[in-house]
């Protein structure tokens, strides 16, 4: 009884912040301007099919190469003595306090033409890239904006690895990739699972990111949804039909990622 | 019954804002709201308007028309003074959302040049005064660029391909289109609007980027040689690299005005007035200019403040009678004109 007593503050935010937008949303998908229910919105969506297939198909890239720097960075992490472990994620986190547009903003000064990095190519001798407004500059600023929070998670699993369990599986005559493929990475999968849906989400649905660097030339979902809200015609009906394909789309992806979980230590579902 | 109680409380603290409003005014004379574009007045004016009548001056910003559009129509807040733009001025009088004002209040309108006086936008000139006016036009870097520029064909010029850069707002962009096309900015002939949108399908393989307030870094840093933006955003830009020029098409350009107006059902509608009255004043309209770079409407502050200024910054600011003939004011578009605008819009950009 006590300890229901001490949820209701909690219930009660989560009505305001999580509950009654999502049902705002969802009565906003289904009406028209003037209230009547309608089925519009949905079907008005096949034309932005490509946009959709964009943002899913950026999104997984950004999480693959989040995966693939990320682990490695978790696993080589959770080796080191106590004290660089905490120094070093505190760099990690450092850039995340500050301002998200400001941080994308600045990989707009370093990617351009005459920005930071062909500078530097110039000047040891190398000819320029021309890489700003383009999907890799977007995939950059993703990975980038992102990666933090496919490492956390799975360096905070691997650190609480029972040893005893690596030394059970050498002792019992298994090579390193054994070691690794048979038991590590089995037992990390679950932070690997949360990483995935901590890079994922945010990532199919930004729009600041294609809009700074990708010149605005390469609409994501993130831009298509505030266009809706903030454009000239001014359609939240339409918007909101878009935000929720996009929540069941993700639902659905994250509800198969979970599976591969094992149901063993559920991830979280942000 | 427990879900039931948490909705029930859900349901009334949800309430609770639209209970009490906004309504505490504070001190004697009270508080006025005021929502403007950003980086679109001189904030320390505020000072000198609570210090002559007492009045609060709270202060918020909004980006672009559409969005302080949607804040009015989603009722978020509650505002007594914003500065729309003229196409914004007839959509508000449109839908019924605005409050007509009492210029016994605002004796400072006679200031004001008659030529701003009962405008398209607001044809009986009930529901608006004219804040500041100015144009479109192109900007471009003398030093990257050796012609000299007079044409929107520049914009679609494939010599300059990844160098041009474009408006990435549908109307401003299309109006472009349809501008160098011949056309009325505000057409609604489908036709027409096909066309301009077939001009900027072709012009985006050679375009570097869409963009809005990124052209100021993007121009001053030579990383792109030419765009379209308004004009006393170029006098900005110029200060911080001398080679950019500015010239308004032959095939002309947008003009457009920004207005103090009040939204249906102010809270402080007397406050509001003499907010508006005080922002009409020669001193103040001065001030602005100085901050903004945009023409004020008031004659008076515009000739002070001009004759300290060179004669290009002057026909920057105020073009010629015969430049401003060449240019269209945007009027509001039918509802589904604006639809199609949208629609053609996502499929330019996700092309």
């Amino acid at each position: 009884m006590r300890t229901k007593f001490l949820a209701v503050p909690y219930v009660v935010w989560m009505a305001i912040f999580v509950v009654a937008p999502i049902i705002l949303v969802v009565i906003y998908a289904f009406t028209t301007a003037d209230g009547s229910f309608t089925l519009g919105n949905f079907s008005n969506m096949l034309d932005y099919l490509s946009v959709f297939g964009r943002s899913f198909y950026l999104a997984f890239i950004s999480t693959v190469i989040c995966i693939l720097i990320g682990y490695p960075i978790a696993y080589i992490l959770s080796k080191q003595g106590a004290r660089f472990q905490r120094a070093v994620i505190m760099l990690f986190m450092l850039p995340m306090w500050m301002n998200f547009l400001l941080r994308t903003y600045s990989w707009m000064s370093i990617l351009e033409n005459t920005g930071l990095l062909n500078r530097f190519l110039n000047f040891i001798g190398l000819p320029s890239i021309s890489i700003i407004n383009t999907q890799a500059a977007v995939v950059i600023g993703m990975v980038y904006n992102f990666l933090p929070f496919m490492i956390l998670p799975i360096y905070s699993v691997i650190v609480k690895i029972d040893r005893s369990l690596i030394e059970a599986a050498q002792d019992l005559g298994g090579n390193s990739v054994a070691v690794f493929r048979r038991v590590l990475f089995p037992l990390s999968l679950p932070g690997i699972i949360s990483g995935i849906t901590m890079v994922f989400v945010p990532a199919v649905s930004t729009f600041v990111i294609s809009q700074l660097l990708g010149g605005g030339k390469q609409m994501l979902l993130g831009d298509l949804i505030e266009m809706q809200f903030l454009g000239s015609a001014y359609n939240p009906h339409l918007g909101s039909a878009i935000a929720l394909v996009m929540m069941i789309v993700v639902t659905i992806f994250m509800y198969i990622i979970n599976k591969f979980g094992d149901g063993e230590e559920q991830a979280v579902m942000l | 019954m427990k879900k039931i109680i948490a909705v029930v409380l859900v349901l009334s603290l949800l309430c609770l804002p639209t209970l009490s409003g906004c309504g505490s005014s504070s001190g004697s004379a009270g508080e006025v709201n005021v929502y403007n574009w950003g980086e679109y007045i001189d904030e320390s004016l505020f000072e000198l308007f609570e210090e002559q009548t007492g009045i609060k001056v709270n202060y918020q910003t909004y980006p672009n028309n559409e969005s302080m559009y949607s804040t009015l129509k989603t009722g978020g807040a509650s505002y007594d003074v914003i500065f729309p733009s003229d196409y914004m001025v007839s959509r508000l009088i449109q839908e019924d959302m605005l409050e007509k004002i009492n210029f016994d209040n605002v004796p400072n309108f006679e200031l004001v040049d008659d030529v701003f006086k009962s405008p398209d936008y607001d044809p009986t000139s009930e529901y608006s005064v004219p804040y500041t006016w100015g144009t479109v036009g192109l900007i471009y870097n003398s030093d990257m660029i050796d012609e000299e520029i007079t044409s929107w064909s520049a914009l679609f010029n494939p010599d300059y391909s990844g160098q041009i850069l474009m408006f990435d707002n549908s109307r401003d962009a299309f109006g472009i289109a349809l501008k160098y096309l011949g056309y009325s900015q505000n057409t609604t002939d489908e036709n027409e609007l096909n066309e301009a949108y077939e001009l900027l399908e072709s012009q985006k393989p050679i375009l570097q980027a869409y963009v809005m307030d990124q052209i100021f870094s993007k121009l001053e840093s030579g990383e792109a040689a030419i765009g379209p933006y308004y004009a006393g955003d170029y006098l900005t830009m110029k200060e911080t690299n001398p080679a950019l020029k500015f010239v308004i098409p032959d095939e002309g350009s947008n003009l457009f005005y920004d207005a103090m107006c009040i939204p249906k059902g102010a809270e402080n509608k007397e406050n509001a007035e003499k907010f508006i009255n005080f922002m009409c004043s020669t001193e103040a309209c001065i001030a602005n200019m100085d901050v903004t770079g945009y023409a004020s409407v008031n004659r008076e502050a515009w000739e002070e403040y001009s004759a300290d200024l060179s004669e290009e910054d002057k026909n920057v600011m105020y073009p010629s009678d015969e430049v401003i003939e060449r240019c269209d004011v945007f009027i509001n578009l039918p509802q589904e004109i604006l639809d199609k605008y949208d629609e053609m819009w996502i499929s330019l950009k996700s092309s």
